[in-house]
């Protein structure tokens, strides 16, 4: 029981770092924006577990957040790269 | 019983993750990593989410099985956008395909778009020229 959700976590944290290694050897802009944005989802499901983990669903609230804000700072990454100014 | 489906199905949610991941790693341009990566990772988060919901029901936790489930439905809408609007943003900024694609059915489209941005961009310069 407590080990199957450290098998987890470690599981998403290798997950994580193949994320982070894109972030930081992706040669272009659009690379390093969806390795950014399938973080923002990683980290939701991080949330998730430690819900499990602890029994407090404080945590889903958090996750329900982060997926948000991930959503909204990835549009804004994609309108950047298109070009266009923010309000167009 | 619940808690072990919840552990299966939360099982195979990391599963896609990590293939996701690797996918991301290994596959050759921007399109092709953001499909693989997108498509599984948002099929395993959500797997996870109904796992802990599954759990949550069998405990009872309501709030906590209520609040995953909103979160996967959440995940499940707004990941495919993002990711379709990258992907948008990474061809109009004029990022290459891989030389072994075989079809590309957007160079219309992205040509067209990528004339009237320029219209645009030379009328906002008139613009602050007048002004």
């Amino acid at each position: 029981m407590s080990l199957f959700i450290q098998i987890s976590l470690a599981v998403l944290t290798l997950s994580s770092a193949m994320c982070l290694y894109r972030v930081g050897r992706g040669p272009t802009a659009p690379d390093r924006t969806v390795a950014i944005d399938i973080l923002g989802t990683l980290v939701v499901g991080f949330c998730c577990l430690m819900a499990w983990r602890t029994g407090r669903d404080y945590y889903i609230t958090i996750a329900i957040a982060w997926a948000l804000i991930s959503f909204i700072g990835t549009l804004a990454l994609a309108k950047y790269l298109e070009g266009r100014s923010y309000d167009a | 019983m619940l808690e072990l489906i919840a552990m299966w199905i939360i099982g195979v949610g990391l599963a896609f993750d990590l293939f996701g991941c690797i996918g991301l790693v290994r596959l050759p341009d921007v399109y092709n990593r953001a499909q693989a990566a997108t498509k599984c990772v948002t099929l395993g988060t959500c797997m996870i989410l109904m796992g802990v919901a599954i759990r949550a029901f069998g405990d009872p936790n309501w709030s906590m099985a209520v609040k995953a489930i909103l979160c996967a439905a959440f995940v499940l809408l707004t990941s495919p956008v993002a990711a379709h609007a990258v992907c948008r943003g990474a061809y109009i900024s004029g990022v290459k395909l891989w030389e072994g694609s075989v079809e590309d059915s957007f160079v219309e489209r992205g040509e067209e778009i990528r004339r009237e941005q320029a219209i645009e961009g030379s009328g906002d310069r008139e613009k602050t020229e007048t002004a």
